[in-house]
């Protein structure tokens, strides 16, 4: 769907994106990176908006430079900021949105009824967008970019905003629009683990550059982490050191706590292997006859994806670094 | 999670609604032509508050009515007197009625502009097949053809009046020609002028003060200045003095080729080569400000 060859975008003053080279298939691909990593700059890029200093790409077979008006016509766009005008209603704006990717008059609202119901807008949409929720807004700008029923989408940060129901709400939503509506979609967000859930690919990019580009099923292989909190006994005054040495005795090595983060010291972190781990765990615990207060995958925030890489790369073991996750697990 | 699963029927049932799922659109993609005709029509209508809302539709609709009614009344005058001429030349109808005009254009350009900056909805734009370009010829026409239809529509009402009165066809169809010569320059200048200092500000209340401001004002000032050239005896600058304002500077080019009276003080219309540089100094402020537009959306671009 997409391929870049080393494209690189230097302002005067920062470089966006770094000789970046990357290919992308169809299916949900999620692009990973902090705030300014290049992620925005590389979508408009992509669209044929701003021109690249240097390099190429091109989008479903379309040269960038060269041909942006026909990308445009079959990919959608739904950026991270608000585009609304407060004043119209989701039907009508979504309509002249249609028309404008060139839609005739009849398909356009046609389209657009079906999109908005799909993206579950239902009576709502006759009202003025002005008095919609955050979450209700967010479907309006997914469906102008899904109404010319594009082959691409790209999706800037669709979960801003949202709370945590919203947000999966979202997730659901574009996995749909791959897996039932046919589209691919290109999604950024800097939150890796909720698109861990959503999408097939990962692209990690930090300062323009890119930093991994692999298929999601071998990023939770790589980092499921285990974190497991077990009660203390009389014969275990200490539960959680006894835990660890039984686990240690069996072969199984816990990561370093992270020192001085509140709860910390009752938090024991593990790499999960796979199934067995997990009965491991359990049996250990019930041995020692403790109680097992929680044990769960722990979710990887973008700051560990960079941290492990750059171990994973130095020095082969990324082990220490995966502390980091203790603090915002979850 | 809000969103339907295919509804299965049961075996037994015969009444059931089905989900048919998603459809995938394999129409027509018509292109930049038909998006920048719609978006035309779109911001054409939307200069009239139609497609928008109640309280929207009120000031232009007002405005409108307020350009005809005076039509409409000379009419019935001229009728009534049987007049061999109307009370005014259809050349001078704009020129009397200016401040109307530019209140139309100080309270229509920011809409049709600002309200695309201030909601960000640009992006959505230049994310379709649409160019730079297309968009602000888009706008630049459909702003200039609201305006042309507030200033044509009187004419059209005193050229219908007169032929019902029964004034010489050819003459009157001359001048009603003349008319909407003028009135066509006029509402390509104003609506450039509007839409470039629109497209500047996000915030639509400065749009509405800044356009008066350069319309009004100008108008106000050029006057002035006219007026106190005459009284000195410099009556060969006045001339000069009159392309610095929108207003003038259409009188100017009406005087000279257009057979208009001047409304000048002391009614001195523009030599032909003075009438010719009228001409130059609009054709350019138009151009120029066409040119502004893209060099403003290429920069907000996305």
């Amino acid at each position: 769907m997409i391929a870049t060859e080393s494209l690189s975008k230097r302002f005067p003053r920062v470089t966006a994106l770094d000789r970046l080279s990357v290919d992308i298939g169809p299916g949900v691909t999620g692009l990973v990176g902090a705030n300014g990593a290049g992620k925005s700059t590389l979508i408009k890029i992509l669209l044929g908006l701003s021109p690249a200093t240097e390099g190429s790409a091109r989008v479903l077979g379309l040269d960038i430079a060269t041909e942006g008006a026909a990308i445009r016509e079959q990919v959608g766009y739904m950026p991270e900021h608000d585009c609304l005008p407060p004043d119209v209603s989701a039907t009508e704006f979504v309509v002249h949105m249609a028309r404008m990717s060139g839609l005739p008059p009849t398909a356009a609202r046609e389209r657009t009824a079906d999109t908005l119901r799909h993206v579950g807008l239902y009576e709502e949409r006759y009202r003025p967008i002005g008095g919609y929720s955050t979450g209700m807004k967010q479907r309006v700008k997914l469906a102008q970019a899904l109404v010319h029923d594009p082959k691409l989408v790209f999706l800037d940060e669709p979960t801003n905003g949202l709370d945590p129901v919203g947000r999966d709400e979202m997730l659901g939503l574009i996995r749909r629009v791959h897996s039932d509506f046919g589209i691919s979609v290109l999604v950024t967000s800097h939150l890796l683990g909720e698109l861990e859930r959503t999408c097939d690919h990962v692209v990690v990019i930090d300062g323009g550059k890119l930093l991994r580009s692999s298929s999601t099923t071998d990023f939770t292989q790589t980092t499921t982490t285990l974190a497991i909190e077990v009660t203390d006994s009389d014969a275990h005054p200490d539960g959680t050191a006894a835990v660890r040495d039984a686990l240690s005795e069996r072969g199984v090595e816990t990561h370093h706590e992270g020192a001085g983060l509140p709860g910390a010291g009752h938090i024991l972190l593990l790499t999960a292997a796979g199934e067995e781990t997990y009965d491991l765990v359990r049996d250990v615990v019930a041995d020692l006859g403790l109680g097992l207060v929680r044990m769960e995958q722990r979710r990887h925030h973008i700051s560990e994806v960079f941290t492990t890489d750059t171990t994973d790369t130095a020095e082969g073991s990324g082990d220490e670094q995966r502390k980091e996750a203790v603090g915002h697990g979850g | 999670m809000a969103v339907e699963q295919p509804l299965t029927s049961p075996p037994g049932e015969t009444t059931r609604i089905h989900d048919i799922g998603y459809r995938g659109y394999d129409g027509p993609r018509l292109g930049r032509a038909y998006a920048r005709r719609s978006l035309y029509s779109q911001s054409l209508r939307g200069a009239y508050g139609l497609g928008r809302s109640v309280k929207s539709k009120v000031l232009p609709m007002l405005l409108f009515a307020v350009m005809c009614v005076p039509a409409a009344i000379m009419v019935a005058v001229a009728v009534a007197t049987k007049a061999h001429e109307l009370p005014v030349a259809y050349t001078r109808y704009a020129i009397m009625l200016q401040a109307v005009i530019s209140l139309y254009v100080a309270s229509q350009a920011p809409q049709a502009v600002s309200r695309d900056l201030r909601f960000k909805t640009v992006p959505l734009y230049f994310s379709r097949p649409i160019e730079t370009a297309d968009y602000v010829r888009a706008k630049f026409a459909a702003l200039a053809s609201a305006i042309f239809i507030l200033t044509a529509a009187p004419l059209l009402v005193m050229y219908v009046g007169a032929l019902l009165s029964k004034l010489g066809f050819a003459h009157q169809t001359k001048e009603f020609a003349e008319g909407l010569v003028s009135v066509a320059l006029l509402s390509l200048l104003f609506a450039g002028i509007g839409l470039v200092i629109a497209a500047v500000t996000p915030r639509r209340g400065f749009g509405i003060a800044a356009v008066i401001a350069v319309l009004v004002i100008t108008y106000g000032a050029v006057s002035t200045l006219q007026a106190i050239a005459e009284v000195q005896g410099h009556s060969g600058a006045i001339a000069w003095i009159g392309l610095f304002s929108p207003v003038t500077l259409i009188d100017g080019v009406q005087s000279a080729f257009l057979g208009a009276t001047a409304r000048n003080p002391g009614g001195v219309a523009p030599s032909t080569g003075e009438g010719i540089v009228y001409v130059l100094v609009t054709l350019a402020l138009i151009a120029g400000c066409y040119g502004l537009l893209v060099r403003r959306y290429k920069k907000v671009g996305l």
